[in-house]
């Protein structure tokens, strides 16, 4: 996958409830989701977002509650990729499932910057940042979760095993 | 190969020959749970998967706890689609209403879940089953409807830190305390994608809803599980709810853990994690004088039985503070009906507490007891993110029951033997 955006970068340990406040969870429509992304770090956060735009995170990303409307409310904004330095565990697979890529890249995020405009090839595993020219090389997305991605999600590669029993 | 008790557990339900972390496996589950939050969106998923019927309809228990009883319509709505979708898979452990409590004390008191069982549900604190020796791990909603279908999931076998503790505990230093200073010492991803296996002569003591206290915790510090062994305490606690056939656990003496930490837990006081994150955590002393707003005694780490005879120990024959709201909310109908034979409730109502039914309510920021801004809360849940309780400018301090029902005497962060 080839993605192309501007990028938005938030801090370390970034929680569920920073990505969507349990007061949303009223709801498991992306979209309405999505209007809310962020909205327990920085009400209004959202409305710089646009469509394929990539969230830079530092450590931790994802942490506390297992909730996948929070993969959502990123998706639902409009962002297909997340890069962080390390993810939080059930996020991590709540991201794959959900069909959101995520990316893994140490202290590297800390080269892309605020605003810069990203190229991003999830299978090579290749960020270059073209406001910069810096260039940040990833492991790309694994087979397994690759497998996952290409049925569309957890949901389409669930359905495949179901035919087959 | 000498294991750990992840890697024991794991080894045994999947069948397969375990060499070690970063292996992936699949494995069987012995239970899978979501609850009025999470279940909606699973059995979306479990729909879109054309799924038509759950692997056994034993093995998965739905529980409506977060916004019951419904705080508004659209709570309702969810509640509305987990009860016909277990009503039309004809699931045997669907809890609402006056069968309800906090799922994570409901299912352990219903004899649901056991030692060496592989357990995983759609809410973070999954892992307070690790207190009986369970691998029981948070998952998301799709997760758990894949396992929902299948019964089965996948894991890539965790690293494990191994945490021993020791030392004579002073009075009012529990289980809380203990966990607390554990994910002050590594930090919130202290233990991110790894088990954390419990030990030493503090853990053989500790009754088991400690224990389970402690494993509830373990994802505050990033933890896929938090482990103990199983023991005569474990084996006793299933058989009082009703399990047969439940064998004692422990891991391999020669096991290979990534770390270590040695815990030395004589003469530490209680601790106190202060906003907004768990690992902000301070003797309770350094905090003395804080002025709180609200105590809330309850939820899936302290609001059991035994949160509840500390709490009340402190509370009888005392009046709460006139400007703090005291809600004690017993976990289950079980510990509710134990603490009404007991008398606590009288105690907590005499005192001046309300006394709530079992619910996750302001655990969450959900219902029933949000805060406003500027408002500072002390409470026996496990988390303290910004907002967790209502308002973004809202504060939530951590604590264990003592404390807790100290400050809210004191009108203020206290320590429990400084109580007038
Ligand atoms: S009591 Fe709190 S932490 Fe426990 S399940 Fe309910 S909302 Fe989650």
């Amino acid at each position: 996958m080839k993605v192309k955006g501007r990028a938005h970068k938030v801090g370390d340990n970034i929680d569920t409830d920073a990505i969507i406040p349990a007061r949303y969870l009223v709801t498991t429509d992306a979209r309405e989701l999505g209007s809310k992304c962020m909205e327990g770090l920085e009400p209004g956060w959202v409305r710089g977002v646009s469509q394929n735009d990539v969230l830079v995170a530092g450590e931790n990303f994802g942490c506390g509650s297992s909730r996948e409307h929070a993969p959502l409310a990123i998706l639902g904004a409009g962002i297909p990729v997340v890069v962080a330095k390390s993810y939080a565990r059930i996020f991590y697979r709540n991201g794959f499932n959900m069909g959101l890529v995520l990316l893994e890249v140490g202290e590297a995020a800390d080269r892309l910057g605020q605003g810069d405009e990203l190229e991003i090839d999830t299978d090579k595993g290749l960020i270059r940042d073209l406001t910069t020219g810096e260039s940040v090389e990833c492991r790309p997305v694994p087979g397994f979760m690759r497998e996952i991605l290409d049925a569309g999600g957890l949901v389409g590669y669930a359905a495949k095993r179901l035919v087959q029993t | 190969m000498p294991h750990t008790l992840a890697e024991k557990i794991i080894a045994a339900r999947s069948g397969e020959r375990i060499d070690g972390p970063g292996q992936i496996v699949r494995c069987p589950v012995s239970l899978v749970l979501a609850n009025d939050i999470t279940a909606p969106l699973a059995i979306k998923s479990f729909r879109a998967m054309g799924a038509k019927q759950v692997f056994d309809r034993d093995r998965v228990a739905l529980v409506c706890d977060h916004f019951t009883p419904n705080k508004d319509i659209a709570s309702a709505e969810q509640v509305k689609v987990v009860r016909e979708f277990a009503r039309d898979m004809g699931l045997t452990h669907y809890y609402e209403g006056g069968d309800a409590g906090v799922e994570h004390a409901l299912l352990p008191e219903l004899g649901l879940v056991g030692p060496g069982e592989v357990v995983v549900g759609a809410d973070s604190h999954t892992c307070t089953y690790g207190g009986l020796g369970a691998f029981a791990t948070g998952m998301g909603s799709t997760d758990i409807a894949f396992a929902m279908a299948l019964g089965e999931t996948w894991f890539k076998v965790p690293a494990t830190l191994r945490v021993d503790i020791s030392g004579r505990l002073e009075p009012f230093v529990g289980a809380k305390d203990l966990i607390l200073e554990v994910i002050g010492r590594i930090g919130v991803a202290g233990a991110l994608y790894k088990a954390l296996e419990f030990g030493g002569p503090v853990v053989d003591r500790m009754p088991v809803e400690g224990r389970m206290t402690m494993a509830n915790m373990a994802i505050e510090a990033g933890a896929k599980v938090g482990l103990f062994a199983a023991d005569d305490k474990t084996l006793a606690y299933c058989r009082e709810a009703g399990r047969l056939g439940d064998m004692p656990l422990a891991p391999d003496p020669a096991a290979v853990y990534e770390q270590r930490m040695e815990l030395d837990a004589g003469g530490m006081g209680p601790r106190v994690a202060c906003p907004h994150l768990p690992e902000n955590v301070r003797p309770v002393e350094d905090l003395a004088g804080t002025k709180i707003d609200q105590v809330v005694i309850g939820s899936c780490t302290n609001g059991r039985i035994s949160d509840l005879r500390q709490a009340a120990a402190l509370l009888k024959g005392r009046k709460v503070d006139k400007d703090v709201r005291l809600i004690v909310l017993p976990a289950t109908p079980g510990v509710w009906r134990q603490a009404l034979a007991e008398g606590l409730l009288a105690v907590f109502m005499d005192a001046g507490a309300v006394v709530g039914p079992p619910t996750c309510g302001p655990c969450l920021g959900g219902h029933m007891g949000i805060l406003a801004g500027g408002e500072r809360a002390l409470a026996t849940t496990n988390r303290n993110f910004k907002g967790r309780m209502g308002s973004l400018e809202s504060e939530v301090y951590l604590a264990g029951p003592a404390v807790a029902a100290a400050s809210a005497v004191a009108g203020e962060i206290i320590h429990p033997a400084n109580l007038a």
